[in-house]
Formats: C-alpha cells, structure tokens, sequence
C-alpha cells in the first residue's frame, strides 16, 4: 500500500478530486497549507513598493492507495494539476505499512 | 410679504448651509474607515480612536478659542471676549429684516459649518503618522492645531486677513488653507517620527507594508467624495438665488467630475507603472482630485475640472513614490493627497481666473512656513516632554494592545 500525497494548486483541487473519482478512488483528505518552493515565493506590489510573499497557498490531497493503483492516480493527478507554469506542485510516494478502517477493524487493502 | 421672502430666505440658507456642515461631518467617518482600512489589523482600533478624538478635540478647542481667532481677528489671540463660544450670536428677525438680505445666515451655523472644517484639517495628519505614533502625543499635539495653529492661518485668509485682502489669495475651500495646512503639520509630524520598522531598508530599498482592509479603504472614499459635497458645495455659503443655486449646482458637478478624473488618472498610471490596478492608488486619486478641484470647484467647466481632477490624480501617484523615495513614510499618502495635490489646486485656480500665480504661491507658502515652524515646535517639545513614538516592541505587537487594549479583531490572531 502506498501514500501519495499532492501538493497542488488551489484551483485545480476541484479536477484532481473528479479525475482521482474516475479512477474508482473511495476517498481523498484535503488540507489548505502554504509553502514555497525553489522560487521561494513570489513579489507582489503595493503603491509601488515591492513585498515578498513568502509562503505561497497551496492544497494538500492525501490518498491511500493499493499499490496497483498508484500509477494510474500518479497519473491522473498529475494531468489534472498541471498547468506548465511555476508552482504546479509536486507529489510524493510513500510506503504505508498498515491501514485500519475503524468502523469495523478491518486492515490492510480491504480497509484502503 | 417683502419681508416673509427676506425670512424664508434666511431659512433656507441656514438650512443648506447646516446641512452642507453635517456632510463634512461626515467626512470624519470617511477618514476613519480609509485610514482603518490602510494600516494593518494590528494598528486599527488606535488608529480608529485617533480619529474619534481628534473629532471631539477639535470641536471643543474650536468652541473655546479656534473660531474666535479665526474670525473674530487676531486681537483675540490675546483679549479672550470671544472665547468659549461667546462670539457664536445669531441675528433677531428684525436685525435680518433691517439687514435686508445682507444678513442671510444664522451665525452659530458659520460656527458650526467652520468647526467640521478644522476637524478635516487634523484629519489629515492622522493617517500620516499612523502605526507608530503614540496616541496621547498625538491628542495633544490635536489640542494646538484645532485651537491655534489652524485659527491663525485661517485669519490670514477666510478671516478677513492680509492673505485674502492685500496679496489676493484665492482659496474657494480650501485646498491650502485646510489640506495643505493638514498636510504641512504631518509632514513635520512625520520628520520628527521617522518611518514604520521595517518600512525602508538600509540600502534605501522600499518594502511595502499593505494595508489591512480594502473594503474599508473603498467605503471611505467614498464617504469623503459624498462629504466633499458639502465641503465644496456649502462653501457658496447660499443657495437661495438663482445665482446662488447655479453656483451651488456647477459646484456639485465639478467636485464630482474632478474627483472621476483623479480616480482614472491615479489607476490608469498605477497600471502602467506598476502593472496593477492598485485600488489604493485609485482612491488616492480619487482624492487627489477632490482636493486639486476645492480651491475653485466653481469657475471650471465639467471638463476642466475633470482634468484638474485628473493631474491631480497624476501628481498623487509620482508624489507617494517620490516620498518613499525620500524614506518619509506616510502609510496613507496623505501628504501627497493633501499637501502636494493641495498646492497644485491653489495653482489651478489661476487657470480659470485672473488670480495670480504669484498670489497662490505666496499664500501656500504662508501656510506652509507658518504651519511647519509651529507644528514642528509642538511636536519637539512633545518629544521632549513625553516621547511621540512607542517602542519598538509595542510597534511590533501592534499599538491596538499598548495604546488601547483592545484588538480590532480578536477572533483573528494575527501580527
């Protein structure tokens, strides 16, 4: 089992949310968060002076996943995030060692 | 009957003009919601006490010496008959009747269209030195403006004085003598107080520090270009002849059109110079245009005063930036709006009459001598005496805790 996490732009949450559902995927956790990245943020204006923005808003998507599955949500998210421009994101694979569903204690890839 | 029209007249010209003073009242509100808007969260319910006071304080000090001074001639800065209120005298009916139409307001309603004005004027420095000033020294500094510093130039001009009378200055409203007065004491404000932490680098660079609430910032624009109706409009001081009502009428549209002009000039400029339709510029301009059209909103053509209005507009966005670049640090632009754009009004007045630029130069620079020397005397020995600046730490907390106690948002816990 695997956990892929996406950091994506806000407003492409609403496409990796369908193109992760087409995929079959039973759930996903969102959570708004902010960082940078190798721009390390961006500058804006006001009245002309420049300020920095430092941490940039970004959403977090969380999916377990069965290990079959992961390529084709690799793949989905990335096709549903991407825009070719600065800050797209970027999305880590991690190994999950155990799973439990808490209703009924079920484990493992009966509980994903 | 001759006589019911000289009364009905009196009437109504008292009425306009209370009216006219009741919308620069409201002026007051419009410069706290701009001023809350502009500084950030931290700094707002300071800002926005400032602003209550300040109102308050020059109400009072008008009533016990300003508007004795100011009209009543300088002879009263030393024998106080006329203070305390004591020179507010309405006429009786029949004085009117025998003035027949000379006297066609009733007195305490000049008092009460006068007072607003001076609460205008110490408006303007509020915003300058807001975020970092310390709100007692501030008050007290408020005490001599209203009562002292504002009066005398005020007789100079509108009271009768050599201003008005022997070298022809021209100030329908008063872009020098209420906003560039204004400005000229927060300028010197400012100098004594140094800019925000954090505002200016070592190497001259300039950070923005942007402003906590543009809604706020929109609403009192407009607020203001509602108000200035009345400060323009009622400084006809009549309405009740078809002279009089032609002129209140040209003065309501080219108020309105100069302040459009300096709004779109102030925009478009901002997004050519700065790629972005900055929204503080734009009510900036707004501004700028108002004030550039108050020394004579009645001359002008609607198209005249809209580009009055508009250089106006112009000027205010080069001024902020040329400011910053001076690291004098006004979180509002109201030296810019008020002081820089109010100089360009006095100007503009020449355009569309025989006054002399001469004339206007002379008068700014009365006012400006005069209200600088004074304001930087009171604000030094403030210094002195009780300090004018927080400390750092308070400045970084937000002065909303160390001056006030209470924060503007306490659902919010942000810096």
């Amino acid at each position: 089992m695997k956990l892929v996490t996406a950091i994506v732009k806000p407003f492409k949450l609403d496409e990796v949310r369908e193109a992760l559902g087409e995929l079959g995927v039973t759930g996903v956790t969102v959570t708004e968060v902010k960082g940078f990245g190798r721009q390390k943020g961006h500058t804006e204006l006001y009245r002309g002076a420049e300020y920095v923005v430092d941490f940039l808003p970004k959403v977090k998507v969380e999916v377990a996943l069965a290990d079959e599955m992961v390529d084709g949500a690799v793949e989905a998210i990335t096709k549903a995030a991407q825009t070719g421009k600065i800050g797209d994101g970027k999305i880590f694979i991690s190994t999950l060692e155990q799973v439990i569903r808490i209703r009924t204690g079920e484990t493992g890839v009966e509980a994903v | 009957m001759e006589n019911d029209i000289v009364e009905l007249k009196y009437a109504l010209d008292t009425f306009y003009f209370l009216m006219s003073g009741v919308l620069v009242m409201w002026m007051a509100a419009g410069f706290s919601m701009l001023e809350a808007g502009l500084v950030r969260s931290k700094n707002t319910t300071e800002i926005l006490t400032k602003n209550v006071a300040l109102y308050a304080i020059a109400c009072c000090m008008y009533m016990v010496m300003g508007y004795s001074i100011m009209y009543g001639g300088t002879a009263n800065l030393i024998m106080p008959d006329g203070w305390f209120g004591n020179s507010i005298a309405n006429a009786t009916t029949a004085e009117v009747l025998a003035s027949g139409g000379d006297t066609y307001y009733a007195g305490a309603s000049d008092f009460f269209f006068q007072v607003v004005f001076v609460a205008t004027a110490m408006s303007i420095v509020s915003g300058a030195v807001a975020e970092r000033m310390k709100l007692w020294a501030f008050l007290a500094f408020a005490v001599v403006m209203t009562g002292f510093i504002y009066p005398v130039q005020g007789v100079w001009s509108w009271g009768g004085g050599f201003l008005s009378e022997t070298v022809g200055y021209s100030d329908y409203a008063g872009s020098g003598i209420v906003h560039l007065c204004g400005a000229t004491a927060a300028l010197s404000g400012v100098l004594f107080l140094g800019p925000r932490k954090g505002k200016y680098n070592s190497d001259g660079k300039v950070n923005a520090i942007p402003g906590a609430n543009m809604p706020l910032a929109a609403i009192g624009m407009f607020i203001l270009w509602m108000g200035w109706f009345g400060f323009n409009g009622g400084s006809e001081l009549a309405v009740s002849s078809v002279e009089s009502s032609n002129n209140v009428a040209s003065v309501f549209v080219n108020t309105n059109a100069a302040a459009a002009g300096g709004l779109l000039a102030a925009l478009g400029l901002a997004q050519l110079l700065y790629g972005k339709a900055d929204l503080t510029m734009a009510v900036n301009g707004a501004l700028a245009g108002l004030v550039a059209i108050t020394a004579d909103p009645l001359s002008a053509t609607g198209g005249m005063a809209t580009l009055i209005g508009a250089v106006g507009g112009i000027i205010v966005v080069l001024s902020v930036k040329f400011f910053d670049s001076i690291q004098i640090d006004d979180p509002v632009g109201a030296i810019s709006v008020h002081g820089v754009v109010g100089l360009w009004g006095l100007v503009a007045v020449t355009i569309n009459s025989d006054v002399t630029v001469l004339a206007q130069l002379t008068g700014a620079a009365v006012i400006f001598v005069w209200t600088f020397a004074t304001s930087s005397i009171v604000w030094y020995l403030l210094k002195l005496s009780m300090g004018v600046r927080v400390s750092d730490e308070q400045e970084y907390e937000g002065v909303d805790v160390s001056e006030c106690g209470i924060v503007a948002y306490p659902e919010f816990d942000s810096k």
